[in-house]
């Protein structure tokens, strides 16, 4: 129950971050969602073993993050609840892939580079993901995916859910809440759960019969009408394509190597 | 079993976008048709329903653990496959954005995963021919069971491919096998009770909604063989290796003898070159060309600590001031 609590404040976290109003929050949300899966693809299509040439891609989180004022321990937490996850994935790679790696006079099993590889991975993806949804609003993410191709019924499917998910959310911890206090400490049997998310069923049926009644009274023909259809600018290409410029450049060229290199000209 | 966006490679996750983008389109095309726009609000609050009811998890007795409905075949008892597709895909999208739960290029393995494989086999061929007519208690129960099951082991074999093709995890492609449909059986069967129990509620209460569902010819014999065939051919891997006290630790004691490995390289070695080909990025490390990787790779250490020392400090540049005034 406490699990259930946490999700629906968080929820409610990320919904009041998503309507702040910073030069990140500004961006055209066809922007930012664009900028965001170029940065993921790039991120995934390094090979296996890599670790040093990710390292550069921490920028983009980073960047959007502080600019969006997105608090770093919101991010921190989001990553952390899916790392055990990244950990089962990855904890076998050191002991399945024994091929040496020569690393000065150490040796290391390559394994251990394509574990630290995933967890990076991870991190960044997770990172962007929740710096994005953190400076977008959700209506500003349907609209992105609408007018990026997507169909509209799924569109304003996703904006209906998320309409709803706060009430039904709230509905649930009541119901649970109250079994909880009836039951003293008993814990929830499959017998009862029937009934249990029966009634929920049913309560949210009903609600959504009310809610589509009263939308239809009020001439609802299956389209929302934004107050206002925003226009994507110049700032928004830039910012597109200033990051997709940047992305591919990292992408192409290690930087770590490239300040090792440095470092070494400058001690010699 | 949310697969994730660190574990793909971009061809998998792109291949993977364009054919659940393909039955999001054609699911779409399908309830705009059969659905009438106006009751769209319904899928809406359906789909919040499923986002609840994910989270309301019941005992499992004796093990001491906890399961919970992930609900696509029950969306596929209300609504039909599309519509529960649809539904599904608008919750695992919702998923994607705030919980990071798998992620945006893993979105496509996701809605394939969970979505098409509960809705668009094992519904139509299991359950639907299963529960046509008037079933009985035993039939309902069967249908539902199985169609979990089956939805839920394909699913999981969805995940082992994704990865494997990805290759960005060492996991011997029969050990991760192993592990994941045992685990899967007992999920499905979970996800299949839970369904079972919600369906005999609403039976008692509202029939009249179910009812819709129950239309059509009877063909459970039929779907019976069906569904058979489909446990012997994709879930005999669960029942051999179920029968290990572990399936993973046993196949990995195995693989310390280099048996996998052989079938597993030429596996890798074939994808690796058909990847090469259609990815985005040509210069992909994989198996074979581990050492010399690793080693350029390490070798930044210096320049590793330096890079994050830039990000930081650009971190910190960047952070606003405005908090002063």
């Amino acid at each position: 129950m406490a699990n259930f609590g946490d999700h629906l404040r968080e929820l409610g976290a990320l919904d009041r971050l998503a309507s702040m109003d910073t030069p990140i929050h500004r961006l055209d949300p066809r922007a930012k969602v664009l900028a965001t899966l170029l940065f993921i693809l790039m991120v995934a299509s390094f090979g296996r073993y890599e670790v040093s040439g990710l390292l550069p891609f921490a920028l983009f989180p980073v960047i959007l993050g502080t600019l969006g004022e997105v608090p770093w321990g919101l991010v921190g937490k989001r990553v952390l609840m899916v790392l055990p996850f990244a950990l089962v994935l990855g904890i076998l790679n050191p002991f399945l892939d024994r091929s040496q790696v020569a690393f000065g006079s150490w040796t290391l099993s390559a394994g251990w580079l394509s574990f630290a590889s995933i967890l990076l991975r991870f991190a960044l993806c997770v990172g962007a993901s929740v710096i994005l949804i953190a400076t977008t609003s959700m209506d500003g993410v349907c609209m992105a995916l609408e007018r990026l191709g997507l169909p509209r019924v799924f569109t304003l499917q996703i904006a209906l859910l998320y309409r709803y998910v706060f009430v039904l959310l709230e509905e649930t911890l009541r119901i649970t809440r109250a079994r909880e206090l009836r039951a003293n400490g008993r814990p929830l049997l499959l017998s009862e759960y029937g009934s249990l998310a029966g009634s929920l069923f049913l309560r949210t049926w009903e609600r959504a019969r009310r809610v589509h009644v009263a939308m239809l009274s009020r001439g609802f023909e299956g389209e929302f009408h934004g107050a206002s259809p925003p226009h994507f600018r110049s700032k928004d290409a830039a910012f597109l394509m200033g990051w997709g410029a940047v992305l591919v450049v990292l992408r192409l060229v290690n930087l770590p190597h490239l300040l090792e290199s440095l470092l070494k000209g400058v001690a010699s | 079993m949310h697969m994730a966006d660190a574990l793909l490679s971009p061809a998998v996750g792109a291949t993977m976008w364009v054919l659940s983008g393909a039955t999001l389109g054609r699911s779409a095309t399908r309830v705009r048709k059969t659905l009438d726009e106006g009751r769209l609000p319904l899928m809406g609050v359906l789909g919040a329903f499923v986002f609840a009811v994910q989270m309301l998890n019941f005992a499992i007795p004796g093990t001491g653990s906890s399961g919970h409905l992930a609900g696509t075949l029950f969306l596929a008892l209300l609504l039909g496959p599309h519509g529960a597709f649809l539904t599904v895909s608008s919750v695992l999208v919702v998923q994607a954005l705030f919980f990071a739960d798998g992620g945006l290029l893993a979105l496509g393995c996701n809605l394939f995963n969970m979505g098409f494989f509960p809705a668009f086999v094992a519904y139509p061929l299991i359950v639907r021919p299963l529960l046509a007519g008037a079933p009985g208690q035993g039939r309902r129960a069967l249908g539902i069971i199985l169609g979990a099951v089956i939805g839920l082991q394909l699913g999981a074999f969805g995940v082992v491919l994704e990865t494997i093709l990805s290759g960005r995890t060492a996991l011997p492609f029969k050990a991760f096998l192993y592990a994941m449909q045992p685990i899967h059986l007992a999920i499905g069967l979970v996800e299949g009770l839970a369904t079972l129990a919600l369906v005999a509620f609403l039976a008692r209460t509202r029939p009249e909604l179910l009812e819709t569902q129950s239309r059509g010819r009877s063909a459970w014999k039929g779907a019976l063989v069906v569904a058979v065939m489909a446990l012997v051919a994709g879930g005999c891997f669960s029942w051999f290796a179920s029968t290990r006290p572990d399936g993973l630790e046993w196949a990995l004691a195995k693989v310390g003898q280099q048996e996998i490995e052989a079938p597993e390289q030429s596996l890798h070695g074939r994808i690796a070159h058909a990847q090469a080909r259609t990815a985005l990025m040509p210069d992909y490390a994989f198996k074979g060309g581990g050492e010399s990787r690793g080693a350029t790779s390490l070798a930044g250490v210096g320049g590793g600590v330096l890079t994050l020392l830039i990000v930081g400090g650009v971190g910190i540049a960047l952070r606003p001031r405005r908090k002063m005034a």
